[in-house]
């Protein structure tokens, strides 16, 4: 019987790809193991090799297609005896084409908000003057961009990391940049954090301005004797002396299916440092602007990005030089019944969760955080005190969470506002698990959100 | 210990020998003040004394020129004295006030001077061979042709992000000095206890990076060791490794229990090997100094020494709001 050859995962966390070549054309009989197509996920160019033996019998996605979801049929392979009039009956054979991408990915992040609450796509944003023209980006493009356009700016500016720069970096986040910039200022390291951290906080206090890339969070744990003790202490150690101009940066926090020792979210720890700035950007837009920032800053800052959001496409202003303050956060949606407050890829459940509570006529105020040190609690005080309730969404663990820490600053700064206990909505107190649906259960659900939400406004 | 064995006549001038003599004994009243002080409850928490060890820094120094940075451990006070910073200032951050290097904010092992490249002062043992790499990388990346020296114990010589370091040095050909000071014990565990190979400069080899052992009890041989490591480094050819045999004549810290090793051995190593007597020596026995003109040296250096304690006594302490500057160097930190 024809079979279909279904777009691949090619990555834990990809849900579509570019079908960037065909290898081989209708007609062609092939075996396991050769080369069909190349495909271009949301990581890197890879070959896609077949499974099976036969003829192929029809192509069906046309090289050059972007945005072909997992699991589409891009090809249909016919068995000996079979031709291309029996394609059709194999098709119909099929089940739709939407394939369940929780199903072969264990998850995927929410959809976007959709066009009933368009709200949620154009939060309040004080840094761009009106009539900016904005274009669609993706985080990770917007990242790459501040850096490049950061280097272009001072030439102390370089990267260096695992990866970042022949591979074009294991994210693609630094893609491009050792073609504009050369070996000297894009560096790939060997596989030593530590090592290659302490380099990077020596360069800071030579003078230079380093990005030191991780290429994950999880990794950096072999570094933060350098991050805390001698980056984010030094300035106060020397008395003002000697400063530590330096980014960390990395995806960080749960991907898709990769288990406990690389799904964790370091923002409770980090926020904990003075001495440091920690940034965690949801969108495009505020990753670029607060890339640039963290590059000019002359503090170290750690800068927490997420291997889910990368993909994700926001609309970016088109500016020469687009900045925002680090310490300021965003009010994405204004409301009046409840404050939701989260920061990172947690914006992704509570916008979804403002939108559904906007069909139940709640009208929730969400609050990006943005950055985590300094944080800006002045805007989730006067929040709280219009609408007296307030969750927190994050997706690290729940002991000495950041939403713990808002829960005190609440109470001290608002306690007569409040008509209900702050509710914080958090990943569970356990160590990733591996399988699908207990890997579902230990990260926040938007139901959780909404959940917490009846439970504070009492319906 | 046999008798010295280095018997060849002294390269240096007359008074190049009497500065190191000066530096050398600078180093020693000055840690014996800043016990003395100790004792006394003024300089609080750890201190690390450096006698003993004098000839490193100030051997090392010699072979500097301007621009070329240093960094190392928390046992360096001997070091930013070899480097021309303050006594004043170095003392009054021991004692924790105002006139402080770094406003009494950093203490005994945390001291800077960007003026004279002096780069810290780091508590954690191995911590500062990376950062030393980082300086170093600053120079290459900037073109410039100046050095650093980085300076660790031999207990920090078996910690892993030393290795990390020296093969990124190595692959990056970076104008690095590691300088081992091996004073035979990593806190109180004996180097043959804690460490398995004698011979910690070869340990470079694996990652082509060339060492040697240098006498460390003379002042002479660690100059000619740090002149070759020097141009080695400053001609573009990458890391080079010094691995100076020396001895603390005190404890790790101010808290040691002097178990580990026998009074005997101590009293020897000052008996037979002290780096001070050997400079006297050579003043006195080449002609190029006499007993008076030490004496006067020893004088001149006793006044800096209690001048520096005066200081550091009458130093005020930091004001109250000193507690919340210089978190960060742009703005006031949030919870204060």
């Amino acid at each position: 019987m024809a079979t279909e050859i279904l777009m691949p995962a090619l990555s834990p966390t990809m849900e579509e790809g570019t079908l960037a070549k065909w290898l081989v054309k209708e007609g062609d009989t092939v075996s396991a193991g050769d080369i069909l197509a190349e495909i271009e996920t949301d990581k890197a160019t890879m070959e896609f090799e077949a499974v099976d033996e036969g003829t192929v019998g029809k192509i069906l996605v046309t090289e050059g297609s972007e945005g072909v979801k997992v699991n589409t049929p891009i090809a249909v392979l016919l068995e000996e005896g079979e031709s291309a009039d029996d394609i059709d009956s194999a098709k119909s054979a099929e089940p739709p084409v939407a394939a369940d991408l929780k199903g072969e990915e264990g998850r995927t992040p929410p959809a976007p908000a959709q066009a009933a609450a368009p709200v949620s796509e154009t939060p309040v944003e004080p840094e761009v003057p009106e009539g900016t023209e904005f274009r669609k980006q993706t985080v990770r493009e917007a990242l790459r961009d501040a850096m490049a356009e950061e280097m272009r700016n001072d030439d102390t500016v370089f990267l260096m990391g695992e990866e970042v720069a022949e591979y074009q970096g294991a994210y693609k986040v630094s893609q491009g940049l050792l073609d504009e910039f050369g070996g000297k200022r894009v560096i790939d390291t060997p596989i030593t954090e530590h090592g290659f951290a302490g380099i990077g906080v020596g360069a800071a206090f030579g003078g230079l301005r380093p990005i030191v890339e991780f290429m994950t969070w999880n990794f950096a744990m072999q570094a933060i004797d350098q991050i805390i003790n001698s980056a984010a202490k030094t300035l106060y150690m020397s008395g003002g002396q000697m400063g530590c101009p330096i980014v960390f940066r990395g995806p960080n926090g749960a991907a898709a299916r990769v288990a406990a020792q690389h799904s964790q979210d370091y923002a409770a720890w980090y926020a904990q440092i003075p001495g440091l700035k920690v940034v965690q950007p949801y969108s495009a837009a505020d990753a670029k602007g607060l890339m640039k920032s963290a590059i000019r800053d002359p503090n170290p800052v750690v800068f927490l990005e997420n291997e889910i959001l990368y993909g994700k496409s926001f609309d970016v202003p088109v500016l020469d030089d687009f900045t925002i303050p680090l310490g300021k956060a965003k009010i994405w949606r204004e409301g009046t019944d409840v404050t939701l407050v989260s920061f990172g890829i947690g914006m992704t459940y509570a916008l979804e969760a403002a939108d559904k509570l906007a069909e139940d006529g709640i009208s929730a105020e969400v609050i990006d955080l943005r950055c985590l040190r300094p944080m800006d609690t002045d805007t989730v005080v006067r929040s709280v005190m219009k609408t007296n309730r307030c969750v927190t969404i994050e997706e690290g663990w729940p002991v000495a969470s950041i939403g713990n820490h808002i829960s005190a600053v609440l109470m001290r700064d608002a306690f007569d506002y409040l008509d209900a206990p702050v509710l914080n909505c958090t990943g569970k107190d356990v160590p990733m698990p591996y399988a699908a649906n207990l890997e579902k259960l230990a990260l926040v659900t938007t139901d959780e959100v909404l959940d917490a939400v009846r439970q504070v406004t009492y319906r | 210990m046999a008798a010295r064995k280095t018997t060849r006549k002294p390269n240096v001038s007359a008074d190049e020998l009497k500065q190191y003599y000066r530096d050398m004994l600078l180093i020693r009243r000055f840690e014996e003040k800043a016990g003395q002080l100790y004792g006394m409850g003024l300089i609080g928490g750890f201190c690390h004394l450096y006698i003993g060890q004098e000839a490193v820094v100030v051997g090392l120094e010699a072979a500097a020129e301007e621009g070329d940075k240093r960094i190392t451990t928390y046992r360096d006070h001997g070091h930013m004295l070899a480097c021309g910073m303050d006594p004043n200032g170095v003392m009054a951050e021991l004692t924790g006030r105002e006139g402080g290097y770094s406003r009494g904010k950093g203490g005994s092992m945390h001291m800077f001077s960007k003026e004279k490249h002096f780069y810290g002062g780091h508590g954690i043992v191995g911590a500062n061979v990376p950062l030393g790499a980082g300086l170093a990388f600053a120079d290459k990346y900037r073109e410039t042709d100046r050095v650093t020296f980085t300076y660790f114990g031999d207990g920090a010589a078996n910690q892993g992000q030393v290795y990390e370091t020296f093969n990124m040095a190595s692959l990056w050909d970076l104008p690095v000095i590691f300088v081992i000071e091996n004073n035979m014990y990593a806190m109180g565990t004996a180097q043959k206890r804690s460490t398995s190979t004698p011979d910690i400069y070869t340990r470079g080899e694996a990652f082509g990076i060339p060492g040697e052992a240098v006498d460390g009890m003379d002042v002479l041989a660690v100059k000619a060791a740090g002149e070759k490591a020097v141009a080695h480094c400053r001609s573009g050819k990458g890391p080079y490794i010094l691995e100076i045999k020396t001895y603390r004549y005190r404890g790790h810290s101010m808290s040691d229990p002097a178990k580990y090793r026998t009074r005997e051995e101590v009293q020897k190593m000052r008996e037979e090997r002290d780096a001070i007597e050997h400079v006297r020596e050579l003043l006195l026995s080449g002609g190029h100094a006499s007993e008076d003109d030490l004496k006067a040296i020893d004088k001149e250096i006793k006044d800096v020494v209690n001048a520096s304690a005066e200081f550091a006594k009458e130093s005020p302490e930091p004001a109250p709001e000193e507690l919340w500057t210089d978190v960060y160097a742009d703005v006031a930190p949030q919870n204060a």
